[in-house]
């Protein structure tokens, strides 16, 4: 995984509400079997027209969003599905943070799995964002995590929380299973624990 | 702390050596900042006492609860792992690369359910990824040694059809897989929810996963539900009431006697969609309707370990006074038979009610966002709902494909016929599913009716095998999710539930069930 520390970039405004993971990626680039090469699937209904060419609308079909980072967003960011398909396409374009007033649960945990950023911060808080990322390529935005905060093109800083020990990882660019593999012995010790105090816990086994 | 309280039976290991603890991370203030409000406002940190009366979630959670991080996180123990073909193959991978094996192979299941294809499995499958991500999980599970049910095998079909009727999801259990509508499992009185595929690899390294406890929600339906009204109306109710974000960092727990008097295929359906409203686990009680579902199912414990379990699932309903964090209450008569005009899930109308009119809503962007739904969906402000015509009728996927719901649907099927011009299907969510309604006749009701008898898999539901809707059809569905494209590009979903959608199917347009009198099978 892709270290995060400071990341200055255009921001992208994409002002709706549930945006769904089968916007994000539809279920039917799903039958890879690699994490890479799904940025060109990237929000496909959005993005194209049935003809398969570019629907001009979409912001991230417009210069200069094309070369976004950073997508600012409404409410309920990542709602619907569990794929990590969802983060690995908006990484494979291009995408580290998203900014939004709230994000579903499990988009949000899978999005700090694979170095991408989500930013919740209040939705008036999202939109004067939004107005500062349309003015373009001259407007970019810097997100310190290490600092917490979201630098606006005028200097101004707006703090924003994340939990401290997927700071830590995203920082470092780390994944998780090593380090609760450190806890291995814990883990016996819970098992073997268990194993005596209730022994009619079954184990799946096919003749 | 919470995690150190644990059920008389089967508490958590508390007892961590110092050296251990300092072995996890714990970055006190890393930046030298002064402590920011974060943990405190973004994640419930609970302060329970021991004595402190608990809900279903907070038992099953403490009793699975290894280690506490100093940041509240907890590594979670997992029970039961589903894997299915489409979020595990770069989990696999990423285990290969590491030289990783899997820590209980004997606590995983494997099937195959999103990409096959729901006819004739004699065939090779044509699609080729498809094919290859099936193929992939199968070398996998040969690698790795994960049980699993070929496509051939009369147990396969959907993963959350299949975990409950073996037996292999039973309350008390915290069981994950990489789909969001693990949340189904929760009807058993598990804690079942979806994980992303590096969760997957996660579970499959180490058997826990790393999480903060999620808020406690109550979403209680008393009364008694109206002739017509089934388990889909009532979570469809639900969802259109708190809305796709409403359950939002909450496990839901379903209480009240509309909810108890449901068995456990309606159970099943509602915890389904609990993800649906946001949530992350649907939960309902474990009773005696649970235990004599999971008595003398294949992988349940059986004679006095049946018994043994029995008498530890007793524990774990809340305890009378266990708090909530949020809690809402319906009255079941006033649910009606309802169905998603729109393509958010929480889109909800009885089925009298009319298309709501964008020009009401005053914010701006929920304003456009509506007239896009109304055009994606071919529909007109103000429109009566019943009468729209089908072109496609979908009963089955993981929300509503168990007998009972293929039993709704044959109740209104009999005798009668799928309207010229629709195309209706019957999915059974596995194989046992299938088998048992050809054993009751069912198939012979459906195929006689006109209706297409199907082989198990996830099918229309989600448009990743070849079962998909065509651009601008419209569908009856009995699955979970009506996005724009999900069940493939330009399709248009109404959901709702199996009598509903057989009641589309035999008149051509979205109908009141109650308008038609079931006829005896």
């Amino acid at each position: 995984m892709d270290k995060f520390t400071t990341l200055t970039a255009i921001a992208a405004p994409l002002p709706e509400a549930n945006i769904d993971t089968d916007k994000i990626i539809p279920a039917r680039f799903l039958k890879t079997t690699k994490r890479t090469g799904l940025g060109v699937h990237a929000f496909d209904s959005m993005r194209y027209r049935e003809d398969g060419s570019e629907n001009p609308d979409f912001v991230l079909n417009r210069e200069p969003y094309r070369n976004a980072q950073i997508l600012i967003a409404h409410e309920n960011f990542g709602c619907g599905s569990s794929r990590e398909h969802a983060p690995w396409a908006l990484l494979d374009f291009g995408l580290r943070c998203v900014i939004a007033p709230s994000f579903a649960d499990i988009f949000f945990n899978n999005s700090f799995k694979n170095g991408i950023l989500p930013i919740r911060l209040p939705r008036e808080v999202c939109d004067t964002l939004m107005e500062d990322a349309a003015q373009g390529a001259n407007s970019r935005l810097t997100v310190d995590l290490a600092r917490q905060v979201v630098i606006r093109p005028d200097g101004t800083e707006v703090p924003f929380e994340v939990d401290p020990l997927r700071k830590h990882l995203l920082l470092e660019g780390l994944d998780d299973i090593g380090q609760t593999l450190q806890q291995e012995q814990s883990i016996a010790a819970f098992e073997a624990k268990r194993a005596k105090e209730e022994p009619w816990r079954t184990v799946i086994a096919l003749d | 702390m919470s995690s150190q309280i644990g059920p008389p039976s089967g508490g958590p290991i508390s007892a961590t050596s110092p050296d251990a603890t300092k072995r996890l991370f714990v970055p006190d203030n890393p930046d030298g900042r002064p402590d920011r409000p974060e943990a405190s406002s973004a994640k419930p940190v609970r302060n329970r006492t021991a004595m402190s009366p608990r809900t279903l979630f907070d038992k099953i959670w403490d009793s699975h609860v290894v280690e506490t991080l100093s940041d509240g996180t907890a590594i979670l123990y997992i029970d039961r792992h589903l894997v299915h073909e489409v979020t595990s193959p770069q989990a696999f991978e990423g285990l290969r690369m590491a030289g990783r094996k899997l820590r209980h192979p004997e606590a995983t299941i494997a099937v195959v359910d999103h990409n096959v294809p729901t006819s004739d499995r004699t065939q090779p499958i044509e699609e080729p990824e498809s094919r290859n991500q099936i193929e992939t999980l199968e070398r996998n599970v040969k690698e790795f040694g994960v049980p699993y049910f070929p496509l051939l095998s009369a147990n396969q079909g959907i993963v959350h059809v299949v975990g409950p009727e073996q037996g292999i999801s039973l309350p008390g259990m915290t069981i994950v897989c990489g789909d969001s509508h693990t949340s189904t499992h929760g009807a058993m009185g598990s804690l079942a929810f979806g994980i992303g595929t590096s969760e997957v690899e996660h579970v499959m390294a180490t058997q826990t996963i790393l999480q903060k406890p999620a808020k406690n929600m109550k979403v209680e339906v008393e009364g008694a539900l109206a002739p017509g009204v089934t388990a889909k109306d009532v979570v469809l109710a639900i969802i259109g009431k708190i809305g796709t974000a409403g359950g939002t960092g909450h496990v839901i727990e379903f209480c009240g006697s509309a909810i108890r008097g449901l068995d456990m295929a309606g159970r099943m359906t509602v915890c389904n969609m609990a993800i649906e409203a946001g949530a992350r686990a649907g939960l309902v009680a474990p009773d005696d309707t649970t235990f004599e579902y999971v008595r003398g199912r294949r992988f349940a414990p059986k004679g006095d370990d049946f018994d043994a379990a029995v008498a530890y699932w007793r524990t774990l309903p809340s305890d009378e006074g266990a708090a909530y964090d949020t809690t809402v209450t319906m009255r079941a008569e006033e649910i009606e038979p309802s169905l998603t005009w729109g393509t958010s899930p929480e889109n909800v109308l009885p089925i009298g009610g009319a298309v709501p009119d964008p020009a009401d809503e005053a914010d701006e962007a929920k304003r456009a966002q509506l007239e896009r739904m109304l055009s994606y969906m071919d529909l007109k402000a103000g429109q009566k709902i019943a009468g729209t015509p089908v072109d496609v009728v979908f009963i089955g996927s993981c929300t509503n494909s168990r007998i009972e719901d293929l039993r709704a649907a044959a109740a209104i099927a009999a005798g009668r016929k799928v309207a010229s011009g629709v195309r209706a299907m019957i999915v059974p969510g596995s194989g046992l599913v299938k088998a048992q309604a050809e054993q009751e006749g069912l198939d012979r009701v459906f195929l006689d009716a006109g209706f297409e008898w199907r082989e198990a898999g996830c099918s229309m539901c989600l448009g990743m095998n070849p079962d998909k809707l065509t651009p601008g059809q419209r569908c009856a569905s009995t699955s979970n999710r009506n996005f724009e494209g999900r069940q493939g590009p330009g399709g248009r979903t109404h959901l709702l539930s199996p009598a509903m959608a057989a009641a589309a199917a035999v008149t051509g347009v979205l109908t009141d069930v109650r308008e038609l009198s079931a006829l005896p099978v």
